[in-house]
């Protein structure tokens, strides 16, 4: 609408307003003020209803790019896939304001946060409406974690924690207390800023994993090779890569010895402590070198091993780009890590700000980083325990991952974890659908209308050319069923909801 | 369509109550070490009572058509022969299931675990073995002549990681990059490009041995509760499922698009074949055990002529039993065989025998000598049957004895479990096993039915 503005004598300014379309899934309204001379008559011209969004068109082929820092566009659309990557998706307008800051800020901005980290919004609670009882209550953990991911502004630590957990994967189902699981959370937490030496050496006395994997058992009378081969095959050096032999592990698992715990009926294994009674004090040979190695030296060995950086360089890439790095940008990682006395900060840096992962192929958002991303670009809190079921039939369930190998993170989605993901948005849309049968909703919406209203509820997405399409053809095949008076609200709230499911549900909001 | 009398229903809920009332109960009486569930304040139940809206009515099978029906699926699969694969995982004793009692060594390498010579019923084809006293199930069908027993099954060259080992059996061979199951594989080859159930994981991520290269397969956790559940009614939500349904087949770039397509459409197809499949009554009674569960439902879902042809489920309990191996093994023994036999049952009663064959396998087996937390490490050859009144029921390799162990003091297998596919794909699925097993000429193809 041509609105009066100006105060001029001499000329007068007017607003005219129009739709502008982004390019990058959204419309906007821009306002132009344009000054006319006296006597020239203001032009009328209304921007009428609201176009749908230029739909997304998938990018042309990529192959993997040498080492360097991304120079191409950084919009809407690559600070969508750094936030769903290096976080847990959007909140509504997260995107635009990372995108204005440039790619190297946008990505400073989330790996070195100023101060402590906040939780923003409601407290999370249980179906009753009761606060979570993470350290007693089944599946309340998950949710407790879940809510940090939705709630906090420094999403890149509650990211890498999560990677932290895959990778050092520890499950409740062998650990007596979940507050011993939230315990190692908050040492997987710290991890992102330190060595990965220390992370490997927190870890290793971390009493949940000196639970899971018999590390608490292992001592100089009956060793247990259990962590001894993880803390090779699934930590830091990978398995068939001839990095050790089965005589490592067993002497390594010597080294190991002298971790001992108490166990009460009641709380489980307490009291964690090393004691030198029970630590095999000989001679042992690791990796080819001799001497009377103890715990913190097989940690050390393992670390400073020189198979360890290109492992270590292989899994984190694989955290956040699906495709093997090209030769020359794994070696370039690999000296960065090591040039930083294997800090592990710097490499993550130069994965994000890697040209792969911004124009490599997109990933499969794991479960809960779906489900985050879900309730934060709908602005909802956790008030419900069926994200805790529901996620175990996503396929993860926090703190409780299938082995100690983590989740497999190419096999996220089958017949049972898409219905758990479609059960997902039913519930997050508990609060957000349209009652069809109250006579609440409106009688008249356009089919652009009822696809731009239900984009907007979830901030919007950027959908691919055929989602889009599809969404309009749906909304379109079902005016033809409204031919009663009493099927008018009814259908066209159900038209809504169904636009809302669909969204979440269509494979644009399952990648990253 | 077959129905029998008493009743089994499997529901989430039930399901989930199981889980909870099992974990639970181990509580109190945990030792040291020992794998334990998470938190005193069990509250699994009253998430399900909030789950409750979530439930929709089912209906009996039949009363709506189904769509694998409508193309003529399910019909050619009426006469189909079904593999269920049930997976022990962690790596399941073998010297505790199958003791070997009758071996001097035995008793000195597992001063605390040994089975009495007392204890377990002989094995009628090498008395020195006596089946653990919880396996009685298994020995039951065994002396039925149903259980072709591979004592001492692996591979050369061992590989005591549970992932490395493990993923060697799922894909057939010993590679470690393969991302196609062996079944999976054989579902390319053979399969239909419209029917996902082809190749069902009860449970609720898919099988790996399952994954095929193209063609659709499914992980459905409970049979009778297989719905998508939305804000909408029909007409509306017909429409929706329809562009759910496209969203399956539109083009990809790239690898994760694909996935999420072809999940997106057996999802639908599995939707629309499951939606009706309602609560069913089983002509035995299963054991209170999660896979007795699964199975009963599987039954059903055969009873009612679903056109199921590879199937997968893991079996209670964790065999990666380091520490107190007694408490662990025993009960996941016990639930696992009782299951089996029930499910055994359920096939006879339903006239469905001949049709079934259970493949039972594990990674790889234990160490001989304990250690010293009353529990065993990993180990080498392990213990596999073939279970299934069409099953030849004499056993293949022997049992190598405890005397001569390997380098690393490890069980020596005699038998391969690469032969033992290759005896399945061609002798049960009648399907060349050349082009599923890589080398399979090279393996002599033990005799596995009668």
């Amino acid at each position: 609408m041509a609105v009066k503005a100006g105060k001029s004598t001499r000329f007068r300014s007017y607003s005219r307003q129009r739709w502008v379309d982004s390019g990058e899934g959204v419309v906007r309204l821009k306002t132009k003020v344009i000054r006319r001379r006296r006597g020239e008559k203001a032009p009328r011209k209304d921007p009428g209803p609201r176009p749908l969004p230029r739909p997304q068109i998938p990018r042309n082929p990529w192959k993997p790019q040498p080492f360097g820092t991304y120079h191409g566009e950084f919009g809407r659309l690559e600070a969508t896939r750094l936030l769903n990557r290096a976080g847990f998706g959007p909140r509504p307008g997260q995107a635009e304001q990372l995108a204005k800051m440039g790619m190297k800020k946008a990505v400073l901005s989330l790996t070195r946060p100023q101060g402590q980290a906040k939780l923003i919004g409601p407290e999370p609670v249980d179906g009753d409406g009761l606060p979570l009882a993470p350290f007693d209550s089944w599946g309340h953990d998950h949710l407790w974690w879940l809510d940090r991911m939705v709630r906090t502004d420094q999403p890149f630590r509650e990211r890498m924690a999560l990677v932290f957990h895959d990778w050092f994967a520890t499950s409740n189902s062998g650990v007596s207390q979940q507050r011993q699981m939230i315990d190692q959370y908050w040492t997987l937490r710290a991890g992102v800023n330190g060595t990965f030496d220390d992370l490997v050496v927190q870890i290793t006395k971390d009493p949940a994993m000196l639970q899971w994997l018999s590390g608490g058992d292992n001592t100089k009378w009956s060793p247990n090779e259990n962590y001894a081969r993880e803390l090779m095959e699934l930590f830091t050096l990978g398995a068939d890569r001839g990095a050790y032999t089965e005589d490592d592990i067993r002497e390594a698992a010597r080294a190991l010895t002298g971790w001992t715990y108490d166990w009460d009926d009641d709380l489980g294994a307490i009291n964690f402590r090393f004691d030198p009674e029970y630590h095999d004090d000989e001679t042992k040979k690791i990796f080819s070198s001799k001497g009377n190695w103890d715990w913190r030296d097989v940690c050390r060995l393992c670390v400073t091993h020189e198979l360890h950086a290109s492992f270590f360089v292989d899994k984190l890439w694989s955290y956040f780009v699906p495709a093997a790095p090209s030769k020359d940008t794994r070696q370039a990682l690999i000296r960065l890590y090591l040039k930083n006395d294997r800090e592990i900060l710097p490499v993550v840096e130069a994965i994000l700000m890697h040209p792969d992962f911004y124009r490599g192929p997109s990933m499969v958002k794991p479960p809960v980083v779906f489900n985050a991303s879900l309730l934060r670009a709908l602005k909802l809190p956790v008030n419900t325990d069926a994200w805790a079921w529901l996620g175990e039939g996503a396929g993860q369930q926090l703190f409780l991952p299938p082995n100690v190998a983590g989740w497999d993170d190419e096999r996220w989605l089958d017949t049972s974890t898409v219905r758990a993901r479609w059960l997902m948005v039913t519930y997050a849309l508990d609060s957000r659908h349209f009652e069809a049968w109250d006579d609440s909703y409106r009688e008249k919406e356009s089919v652009r209308e009822a696809v731009n209203r239900a984009l907007a509820a979830y901030g919007w997405p950027a959908l691919r050319s055929d989602h889009q399409n599809e969404l309009v053809s749906m909304a379109g095949r079902i005016s033809p069923y409204i031919q009663e008076d009493w099927q008018r609200r009814p259908y066209l709230a159900m038209r809504q909801n169904a636009l809302l499911q669909l969204i979440a549900s269509c494979p644009d909001f399952q990648l990253s | 369509m077959n129905t029998g009398r008493c009743c089994s229903n499997y529901t989430r809920s039930n399901f989930l109550r199981s889980a909870a009332a099992k974990a639970g109960s181990g509580l109190p009486g945990i030792e040291p070490g020992m794998p334990v569930p998470a938190g005193t304040g069990l509250t699994r139940r009253g998430f399900i009572a909030g789950a409750a809206g979530l439930a929709v009515a089912v209906y009996a099978a039949g009363k709506t058509p189904l769509p694998l029906f409508e193309d003529g699926i399910a019909e050619a699969a009426q006469s189909d022969r079904i593999l269920v694969s049930i997976f022990l995982d962690g790596g399941a004793d073998t010297l505790s299931l199958l003791a070997p009692v009758g071996h001097s060594r035995y008793h000195d390498l597992r001063p605390v675990l040994a089975l009495d010579e007392s204890e377990g019923t002989p094995f009628s084809e090498d008395p020195s073995l006596h089946w653990h006293p919880s396996a009685a199930a298994i020995a039951q069908l065994h002396s039925e002549g149903k259980v072709t027993v591979f004592p001492a099954v692996g591979y050369d060259g061992a590989n005591q990681s549970h992932f490395t080992s493990r993923h060697f059996w799922e894909v057939g061979e010993l590679e470690t990059d393969t991302r196609t199951g062996w079944m999976g594989r054989y579902i390319d080859l053979a399969g239909s490009d419209n029917n996902p159930l082809q190749g069902l994981s009860l449970s609720n991520t898919l099988a790996p041995a399952l994954a095929t290269h193209d063609k659709p397969v499914a992980a459905v956790e409970g049979v009778t509760d297989y719905d998508l559940w939305s804000w909408t009614d029909a007409p509306v939500s017909d429409e929706m499922f329809k562009s759910f349904k496209r969203m399956g087949s539109m083009k990809s770039e790239s690898p994760a698009l694909r996935d999420s397509r072809k999940a997106i459409r057996a999802t639908n197809i599995i939707r629309e074949s499951l939606e009706s499949f309602g609560d069913f009554e089983s002509p035995v009674t299963y054991p209170d055990a999660r896979l007795g569960q699964q199975l009963s439902g599987l039954a059903a879902l055969l009873g009612a002529g679903m056109p199921l042809h590879c199937v997968s489920v893991s079996a209670d309990g964790a065999y990666d039993t380091h520490s107190d191996q007694k408490q662990e093994f025993d009960g996941a023994v016990k639930a696992t065989s009782d299951s089996i036999l029930a499910f055994q049952r359920d096939l006879e009663a339903r006239g469905l025998q001949d049709r079934v064959l259970m493949q039972v396998w594990s990674e790889f087996g234990r160490r001989p000598e304990e250690n010293g937390s009353a529990g065993t490490d990993h180990g080498a050859a392990g213990v596999a049957m073939i279970i299934g009144s069409k099953a030849r029921g004499q056993m293949v390799g022997e049992f190598p004895g405890l005397v001569n162990l390997d380098e690393d003091d490890n069980l020596r297998h005699t038998s391969d479990f690469r032969a033992m596919y290759c005896s399945l794909l061609e002798d049960w699925f009648g399907h060349d096993a050349a082009p599923i097993i890589p080398g399979a000429a090279n393996f002599a193809r033990p005799v596995l039915l009668k």
